[in-house]
């Protein structure tokens, strides 16, 4: 924001710039250790009693200083000027260091034990040498493929060819001992000691070709014999309201380092027996272990006096939290505003209606022109408590003027002039960028235009949850307000929603009508609609229609219009469209079919067909809506979805749409016919049964008996699911609300009618009939080994007829288990889909249509290996026809 | 890997070229040949890529061994796509 600003584009000049060209990684040495520090670190006492730091201390003030006020002893700088020194601990014996200690392992194992020379003849390494040295330069990751073979080879040698010694095999027990076998099969501990030196005897030719750069990476550094300490900015002490000070894990972990170094120095300068000194030395070693890391294998964390382990190094870099994933990759922004969303269908889908409240909080920094300077002076009056106004006036020069404690504002607003930068409340018309997570595809950020509202929830447009995946249960979004002109302009041209009609998933509109919307439609077109010229000019209003009123179907008595043409009047006049509807059943030819089962647009007259999910609804290839979206562009088509939409909701909310108890009722031939198939049924799981009782049953192949059973169970149980499902469809009432939203694909499926009105059907945990429970059998209601459909969780009951406590029991059992499955299923693939991005992140189009990888490899020779972009496609593909079309040589 | 490869050349040559032709002939296996080093070449730049940026094939994949190509070869493969029907990928052999 502070861009806008002259006086600091100038400070930003005077700053050098420099570029990052490579970044080494190397090990720190020990000379350079103590080169850095400025302290040595003697005493594991922190403050005195005066609370004052002790010298040579953890908190030494020569280390640097956090507490304001106080001067660092180094660099005579105040905590915010003063960036921190480094200490040391000199340790009174070297230790390893956990995090190397399979590299040590390695070298250990592939050097000679007497001479330090790597275990391959001097021709051998000259030819990896060459070989390295050449691959190294366009071939890196072959050569680290070599580095690995010759380390292998190296490591099967059991004689050294320079000195001719024996090798000793070396063992590596986890996290930090070393031994070496001897011949009888004994055990020889190798201390650090003995590792340091062999270490040291490795020549730096040797370690090349092993990848190894002898001048940043040292082996024997990996032996610690001074720790460096890090200054208290890295683990600062927190003070209580108490007064009492609490320490930094870190601090306590060094704590901890130097006291039992201490000890140790003691014990060796008054000799005392090498037992001790041994266990001084291990306790040392543990302690250095978990200041790196205190989540090793094979070893007991550190535990603070609370019982809680230390977070150490390590466990401030790892995971979600830790410093990458946390710190790094995501942050906290500002200009951001979170809160509950709700529907609001007179939005246009390119709208997000934002809280008064918000809209105060959230500015725009606008500067100052003469064009609207008048403007922004009303604003500035207003100031932050009144909208539209204004929260902040930057002058140039970079002064920022915070309007709460302005107590005369009018005068600030006379001296505004160009130049300045007001940052003014949200008002409608700004852009903004909004989301839901999880942001699994681009579509989970979109830009919509601002419309504030009062309220205090975000209003969005129903047809935009599919992008979303949003309902109104409770979920939360995210917007965000860009910041400059250049972000403004991408996300008008890139993020905004009518973009994002069509996915680039399969190229096929992802935004688009849902629920009552299509029912809306069917109830629209349907054949029996006809609505009198006062709904008529209910429902063009409501489109935001401009234009002629057809001639009306019927003159006498009443003018009245069909919906049909209610719908022709907002569709575009050079529209010619065939498709099948959603309520297709039997009809195979669309010019002659009269049940309306297929849609026919003749330049722009809907002629037959009804509006269902099959036209107009999200996520539907080749529909109505998608042909409207490909051939009269982005813009248009969201004014058209935005007024159909409206005009569709409006009828509905005139006619009226209510589904009870009484659109589900079937007539008791129908409850004969089920009865009479569920009898059928259960004689032949019987059958089934019985056959397996006498031991007739033949195992079908690749499955035992019992699963042969449950295996004939379940396919009688599906057909009469099946059959059940066809019975509810013939005696169903067709006009009643259920079948309506069934059929045109507005909400529910016939089988959600069927457990509504026939059965409800079989009941499974895990794919299976419901086993568990009581030895040999579900609950106490049934015999023991009874296999039959009624205990092993068949539901004969329907809802509408209710549940009696047993089955009540298997229903409850069958929808916790759906829950517990969703639940695991969506953790684990949003755990793919975290690995799957990470992988891919860095994966792009080049400018020559081939998909490069991050360092410019190869992946596609053409993206998608046909070059095409699905959603500027036919779902993928080139359409001849279309385009013929298109360009007017077919029509 | 030395030894390896010269006693599967020395016992086996004969049955291992006869599976090699099988494997050739399977309908999974897309059909590749060398591409000469100076076409090679131009293909490479043509692309603005480095022998190590396009996608690799180990020299002891059986199709490779099929063309005999070397190391350092680039081999050019013709391969069916359900995008777009057949497509030409070219890969360069490297060792191992």
């Amino acid at each position: 924001m502070s861009s806008f600003v002259p006086h600091d584009l100038e400070l930003e000049t005077e700053v050098p710039l420099k570029v990052i060209k490579e970044i080494k990684f190397g090990i720190l040495s020990p000379d350079l250790i103590r080169k850095m520090s400025v302290v040595e670190i003697t005493t594991s006492e922190t403050y005195d009693e005066a609370g004052q730091p002790v010298k040579g201390g953890l908190m030494d003030r020569r280390l640097g200083v956090v507490e304001p006020g106080a001067r660092c002893e180094k660099c005579g700088n105040t905590h915010d000027k003063c960036p921190g020194h480094f200490g040391r601990i000199e340790l009174a014996r070297p230790v390893i260091h956990v995090e190397f200690a399979k590299y040590i392992h390695e070298l250990l194992r592939a050097t000679c034990r007497e001479c330090g020379r790597l275990l391959l003849t001097d021709s051998e390494i000259e030819k990896y040498r060459r070989r390295l040295e050449r691959l190294r330069k366009h071939w890196r990751p072959i050569a680290e493929m070599l580095t690995k073979r010759i380390l292998k080879k190296a490591q099967e040698r059991d004689k050294c060819p320079h000195c001719g010694a024996k090798q000793r095999r070396v063992i590596f027990e986890r996290p930090y001992h070393f031994y070496e076998e001897l011949e009888d099969g004994g055990l020889v501990k190798l201390d650090p000691i003995k590792i340091k030196e062999r270490l040291e005897k490795i020549p730096d030719s040797d370690l090349e070709v092993l990848g190894i750069d002898p001048k940043y990476a040292r082996p024997e550094w990996t032996v610690l014999e001074v720790l460096p300490v890090p200054p208290p900015h890295v683990r600062p002490s927190i003070q209580l309201e108490t007064g009492i000070r609490s320490e930094d894990d870190l601090t306590h972990k060094l704590v901890d380092i130097v006291r039992t170094n201490e000890k140790l120095r003691n014990a060796i300068e008054s000799g005392a027996p090498a037992s001790v000194i041994e266990d001084l030395w291990e306790l040392l070693q543990y302690h250095v272990a978990t200041y790196f890391n205190n989540e090793l294998p094979n070893l007991a964390p550190a535990k603070h006096r609370s019982g809680r382990p230390l977070k150490t190094l390590a466990q401030r870099l790892k995971g979600k939290e830790g410093r990458f994933r946390g710190s790094l990759s995501g942050k906290r922004v500002d200009f951001s505003a979170r809160t509950v969303i709700s529907p609001d269908p007179n939005l246009s889908i390119n709208e997000v209606g934002v809280p008064i409240d918000i809209a105060k909080i959230l500015t725009v920094p606008e500067v100052v022109t003469e064009w609207n300077v008048e403007w922004l002076r009303q604003l500035v009056i207003n100031g932050p408590e009144i909208w539209p106004g204004a929260n902040y006036v930057i002058m140039p020069g970079g002064r920022r003027i915070d309007l709460r404690y302005m107590k005369d504002r009018k005068r600030l607003a006379e001296q505004l002039e160009p130049g300045w930068v007001v940052e003014r409340h949200l008002v409608n018309g700004d852009i903004v960028l909004f989301n839901r997570q999880p942001s699994l595809h681009r579509m989970s950020m979109m830009g919509h235009l601002v419309k504030v509202l009062p309220g205090r929830t975000f209003r969005l447009h129903l047809a935009v949850c599919p992008p979303y995946n949003a309902d109104f249960d409770g979920d939360e979004m995210n917007l965000h307000v860009p910041q400059n002109e250049e972000a403004r302009a991408e996300a008008r041209t890139l993020t905004l929603v009518e973009k994002h009609i069509i996915t680039p998933r399969y190229g096929g509109p992802i935004i688009g009508a849902r629920q009552d919307y299509i029912t809306g439609g069917y109830l629209l077109t349907k054949k029996d609609t006809f609505v009198d010229r006062r709904t008529l000019m209910y429902l063009l209003a409501a489109a935001g229609y401009e234009g002629e009123i057809e001639e009306p179907a019927i003159m006498h008595p009443v003018q009245l219009w069909t919906g049909k043409q209610v719908v022709s009047m907002v569709l575009p006049k050079d529209l010619d469209w065939v498709q099948a509807t959603a309520i297709k059943s039997k009809c195979t030819d669309p010019y002659t079919c009269n049940t309306d089962e297929f849609m026919v647009i003749v330049k722009g007259y809907m002629a037959t067909g009804v509006i269902d999910k099959k036209s107009i609804g999200a996520e539907q290839v080749n529909s109505l809506w998608h042909v409207i979206v490909k051939r009269y562009g982005n813009e248009f088509a969201r004014k058209w979805i935005d007024s159909i939409l409206r005009m569709l909701l409006r009828y509905l909310d005139l006619k009226g749409f209510t589904m009870g108890l009484d659109s589900l009722v079937l007539p008791e031939e129908a409850y004969k016919e089920l009865e009479e198939i569920y009898r059928k049924a259960k004689e032949e799981v019987e059958k089934y049964i019985k056959m397996y009782k006498e031991g007739t049953l033949q195992a079908e192949p690749g499955l035992t008996v019992e699963e042969t059973l449950e295996d004939y169970i379940n396919r009688v149980l599906v057909r009469l699911r099946e059959e059940a499902q066809k019975i509810t469809e013939k005696y169903i009432n067709k006009r009643c609300e259920a079948y309506i939203m069934a059929k045109t694909g507005a909400r529910g499926s016939i089988l959600n009618i069927m457990q509504m009105v026939a059965m409800i059907g079989q009941q499974s945990i895990r794919g299976e009939r419901i086993k568990r429970g009581f030895e040999g059998r579900t609950t106490a209601h049934f015999m023991w080994g009874d296999l039959g459909p009624e205990c092993r969780g068949f539901v004969k009951s329907c809802f509408r007829k209710g549940l009696p406590p047993v089955e009540y029991f298997f229903h409850a059992a069958g929808g916790r288990d759906g829950l517990v499955d969703t639940a695991v299923r969506t953790a684990q693939s949003g755990y793919m889909q975290r690995r799957l991005i990470n992988a891919l992140q860095d994966v792009y189009v080049a400018y020559d249509g081939t998909v490069r990888g991050g360092s410019g490899i190869v992946v596609q020779y053409r993206y998608g290996e046909d070059g095409i972009d699905v959603s500027r496609s036919d779902s993928g593909k080139i359409d001849i026809d279309e385009l013929l079309r298109e360009a007017g040589i077919t029509s | 890997m030395s030894s390896r490869s010269s006693r599967s050349k020395s016992k086996s040559s004969k049955k291992e070229k006869l599976l090699l032709s099988k494997i050739a002939e399977h309908e999974l296996v897309p059909r590749a040949e060398i591409v000469p080093k100076d076409e090679a070449k131009r293909i490479l730049k043509q692309m603005n890529a480095a022998p190590w940026q396009i996608p690799w094939i180990r020299a002891s994949d059986p199709l490779v061994r099929i063309i005999g190509a070397k190391p350092g070869d680039v081999i050019r493969i013709i391969r069916d796509s359900p995008t777009a029907g057949k497509v030409i990928v070219y890969r360069i052999v490297v060792p191992g």
